[in-house]
C-alpha cells in the first residue's frame, strides 16, 4: 500500500512502545521501509502478515536481538539505542518473552526455568522462588505435577505454557509472543487465548502477539497491525477488513477469514 | 491498643502494618508489593506474632501497585492463619485487582513444589545408582545392536540380495579413509619425531642410540600407529556417523526410510561399518610408513644415523609379525567405532540437544573400546607368543 500509513490515531493513550522510521535490510533485500508502529499500554496487539514480511524480525529488533538498519525504537520513552548496560538490565526485567517452541532451558525444569529471571536479578530464598514458580504454573494452567518435569517431557502446548510461565516471571508490563498459537491444536488454541486474555486483564499486561492465527486475533486483540509493502497497517479487525488493499482483503475475507468473523 | 509494626525501613517501596485489638489482628498493606520486594515482604510476613488473635483481616486497599507476587503473600499469609485456627476474612483490595486476586487465589491452591537439592549424599548416591543401571542397559543395547548388524553383515558377504549399496560404500570409504589421509599423515610423522626423540635421549646413556629404530618400529607398527589412526577416526568419523544418522533421525527421515521399507542397516550402518573397516587398515599402514617416516628423519637430524642405515636396522630389528600384529587391529576397531557411531546415531531422540549428547557419547565410548580391544589384544598376543 502506497498511501499514508492510516494508524495511530489521535487517541491519547500511554505509549509504551514507539517505532519511528524503522528499517531493516538484509543485504539488497528490505523488509522494513520506514516503518511507524504504536503500542498503548494494556492492549493487545495482535501482528500479521505474509510469511518473510518480518514479523519476528520487528519483535527482535524491538526487544534488541536484531540490530536495526536505521530508525529509532523506543520502549517506555527510552530510546532502545542509547541505553547503556545497566539500562538494558533494568529494561529488561520490564518485559516478558515467549518464543515460538517455548525456548525452555533444556537442562533444567519447568520450574527452574521460572526460577530463571528471579534467580538472575532478584535476591530471594528458594523457598519462596519455588512458592512464585509453582503459583505461576498454576496461572498459566499447566498441571502441578509440570514442575518437576525436564522440558522434553512436556508436549507443544505445555512447553508454551512454561515458556509463558518464565516470560511472566518477573511480573512484566509488556509480554512479547512469538506465534503462540502455532503448532497447538484448535482446543489448546482456545484455552492459550483465553489465557492470554485473562492473564493480560488481570496483570494489566500489554501484549505484542505475533500470529497467525485468525482465530486468536479476533478472541484476543484490540488492534491489528498488518505488515504489507514492508510498512504497517494497524487497525481493529472492523477497520482492516474494509482496507482495500489487496492483502488485506484476502486475509481478512478470503475463506478463512470469514470463518473466523 | 494498637502497634504499629513496620515491615521494612519506612521509605521502602513495600510495607505493612499490623492493627492490634483485643483478640483481632488487622494487617494493612501499603506501598508497592511487587516481585522485587518480595524476599523482604516474604520474611517479615513470616514474623508476624499473631498473639492472642482469634479473628485477623488484610486490608489492601491502601496499596499503589500490586502484582502477581505481592498478591501471592497476601494469599499465602492467609492460608497461614488460617492454618493456624483464625477466622480471616477476605482479602480486601481495590476492584481494579480483583481478576489477579481471584487468578491467584483459586486456580492455585496446591502446596509449592519442592525443588530438591541436588548435592546431598542421597543424591548422588541416586546418581550413582541411576547411571549404573544406564550403563548395564545401555551395554545390553550395544550387544543386541552389534548381534543384528553382524548377521547382516554376514548375511550381505555370504548371500548378497543386492542389498550393499556400493556407492554409498565407496563414498563412505572416501569420506572416511582418502579425506582423512592428512590428518592422520600429519599426526602418525609428529609421534614418530617425538617417540625417536625421547628413545634417543634415554638410549644414548648406553650407547645404544641405534636401537632407538628398533622402538620405533616396534612400538609404531605393533601398537601406537594404529592407536593414534583408530582414535582420530573414532573422534572424526565416529562422531561423524552419530551426528549425520541422529541429524536424519531428528528430521524423521528414518522413520520416512522405515515407512518405505528401506532396511535401516541396510542403508545406513553397513555402508558406513564396512566402509571404515576397508579403510581403516589401509590408514594403519598409511599411519605406520608416516611415523616410521618420521622417525628416520629425526634419527637423521638427532642422531646422524642416515636412511640407509636406518633400513637396514629397522629391517633387523621387526619381522613380518610385528606388522601384521598392528595390522590386524584395524578392521576390528573400525568395526567398533562404526557400529558405536551408527548406534549411537540411532539412539537420538527428537530433539536438537540429543544429537550432541549422544556426538559426545559415541567418541567417548568408541576411544575406550578401542583401547580396552588394543590391551586385550595384547593379552591374547602375549599368551599366543607372538
Amino acid at each position: 500500500m502506497s498511501g499514508p500509513i492510516q494508524n495511530q490515531g489521535g487517541k491519547d493513550k500511554d505509549i509504551v512502545i514507539k517505532v519511528r522510521q524503522l528499517v531493516n535490510a538484509f543485504g539488497n533485500q528490505v523488509l522494513h521501509d520506514h516503518l511507524d508502529l504504536d503500542v498503548y499500554r494494556g492492549e493487545v496487539l495482535g501482528v500479521v502478515g505474509g510469511s518473510g514480511t518480518g514479523k519476528s524480525v520487528l519483535m527482535r529488533s524491538i526487544i534488541g536481538l536484531n540490530e536495526i538498519t536505521s530508525g529509532s525504537i523506543e520502549v517506555f520513552g527510552h530510546n532502545t539505542a542509547h541505553l547503556n548496560e545497566a539500562q538494558w538490565r533494568e529494561l529488561e526485567q520490564r518485559w516478558g518473552v515467549l518464543f515460538q517452541e517455548g525456548a525452555l532451558f533444556s537442562s533444567q525444569t519447568v520450574a527452574e526455568n521460572i526460577q530463571v529471571p528471579l534467580r538472575e536479578y532478584l535476591d530471594m530464598p528458594q523457598e519462596l522462588m519455588n512458592e512464585i514458580a509453582s503459583m505461576k504454573i498454576s496461572m498459566v494452567g499447566l498441571p502441578d505435577l509440570a514442575a518437576t518435569k525436564q522440558p522434553s517431557e512436556l508436549s507443544g502446548g505445555m512447553k508454551k505454557r512454561a515458556g509463558l510461565a518464565r516470560a511472566l516471571a518477573l511480573d512484566p508490563e509488556i509480554v512479547f509472543l512469538d506465534e503462540p498459537t502455532a503448532g497447538l491444536d484448535p482446543i489448546s488454541a482456545n484455552m492459550f487465548d483465553t489465557l492470554v486474555k485473562d492473564l493480560q486483564k488481570s496483570l494489566n499486561l500489554t501484549v505484542f502477539m505475533v500470529t497467525h492465527d485468525l482465530d486468536t486475533l479476533r478472541a484476543t486483540t484490540d488492534r491489528i497491525a498488518v505488515l504489507v509493502d514492508h510498512k504497517i497497517v494497524v487497525g481493529t479487525m472492523e477497520e482492516l477488513r474494509k482496507n482495500p488493499h489487496p492483502w488485506i482483503q484476502e486475509y481478512f475475507s478470503g475463506p478463512r477469514g470469514r470463518a473466523a468473523a | 491498643m494498637s502497634t504499629a509494626h513496620d515491615a521494612t525501613a519506612p521509605d521502602a517501596r513495600a510495607r505493612f502494618r499490623m492493627e492490634r485489638k483485643p483478640r483481632a489482628l488487622r494487617l494493612v498493606a501499603e506501598g508497592e508489593w511487587t516481585t522485587k520486594d518480595a524476599a523482604k515482604l516474604s520474611a517479615a510476613l513470616k514474623h508476624i506474632d499473631l498473639g492472642d488473635a482469634t479473628t485477623a483481616e488484610i486490608d489492601g486497599t491502601h496499596l499503589d501497585r500490586l502484582d502477581s507476587a505481592g498478591a501471592w503473600l497476601l494469599v499465602r499469609t492467609k492460608r497461614e492463619w488460617e492454618e493456624q485456627g483464625k477466622k480471616v476474612g477476605a482479602i480486601a483490595l481495590a476492584p481494579v485487582y480483583d481478576s489477579l486476586l481471584h487468578t491467584v487465589e483459586h486456580e492455585h491452591t496446591a502446596p509449592p513444589v519442592t525443588i530438591h537439592n541436588r548435592h546431598t549424599l542421597l543424591a548422588f548416591t541416586e546418581r550413582v545408582g541411576k547411571a549404573t543401571i544406564h550403563g548395564l542397559q545401555q551395554g545390553l543395547g550395544i550387544m543386541g545392536y552389534v548381534g543384528r548388524v553382524t548377521v547382516e553383515a554376514t548375511e550381505a558377504i555370504y548371500h548378497p540380495r543386492g542389498n550393499l549399496r556400493v556407492a554409498a560404500l565407496i563414498h563412505q570409504i572416501e569420506e572416511t579413509g582418502i579425506n582423512s589421509l592428512p590428518i592422520v599423515g600429519l599426526l602418525s610423522f609428529l609421534i614418530g619425531i617425538v617417540l625417536a626423540y625421547q628413545g634417543a635421549d634415554q638410549l644414548k646413556r648406553f650407547g645404544a642410540e641405534v636401537f632407538t629404530i628398533n622402538l620405533l618400529g616396534v612400538g609404531l607398527l605393533r601398537e601406537i600407529a594404529g592407536l593414534i589412526t583408530a582414535i582420530i577416526i573414532a573422534g572424526r568419523s565416529g562422531s561423524a556417523f552419530t551426528a549425520q544418522i541422529g541429524t536424519m533421525r531428528v528430521n524423521e527421515e528414518i522413520d520416512a526410510m522405515q515407512t518405505i521399507g528401506i532396511n535401516i542397516v541396510d542403508a545406513l550402518v553397513l555402508p558406513r561399518v564396512i566402509g571404515l573397516a576397508i579403510a581403516l587398515p589401509f590408514l594403519t599402514f598409511y599411519a605406520d610408513i608416516m611415523g616410521l617416516l618420521g622417525g628416520a628423519v629425526m634419527c637423521y637430524f638427532d642422531l646422524a644415523i642416515t636412511p640407509e642405515v636406518f633400513m637396514r636396522q629397522l629391517q633387523e630389528a621387526i619381522s613380518l609379525n610385528t606388522f601384521l600384529v598392528g595390522m590386524i587391529k584395524a578392521p576390528v576397531f573400525a568395526m567398533i567405532i562404526g557400529m558405536v557411531g551408527c548406534y549411537e546415531g540411532l539412539q537420538v531422540e527428537r530433539n536438537a540437544a540429543s544429537v550432541g549428547r549422544l556426538t559426545t557419547r559415541s567418541v567417548v565410548e568408541s576411544v575406550f573400546l578401542v583401547i580396552v580391544l588394543d590391551a586385550a589384544f595384547s593379552i591374547i598376543f602375549s599368551i599366543v607368543g607372538i
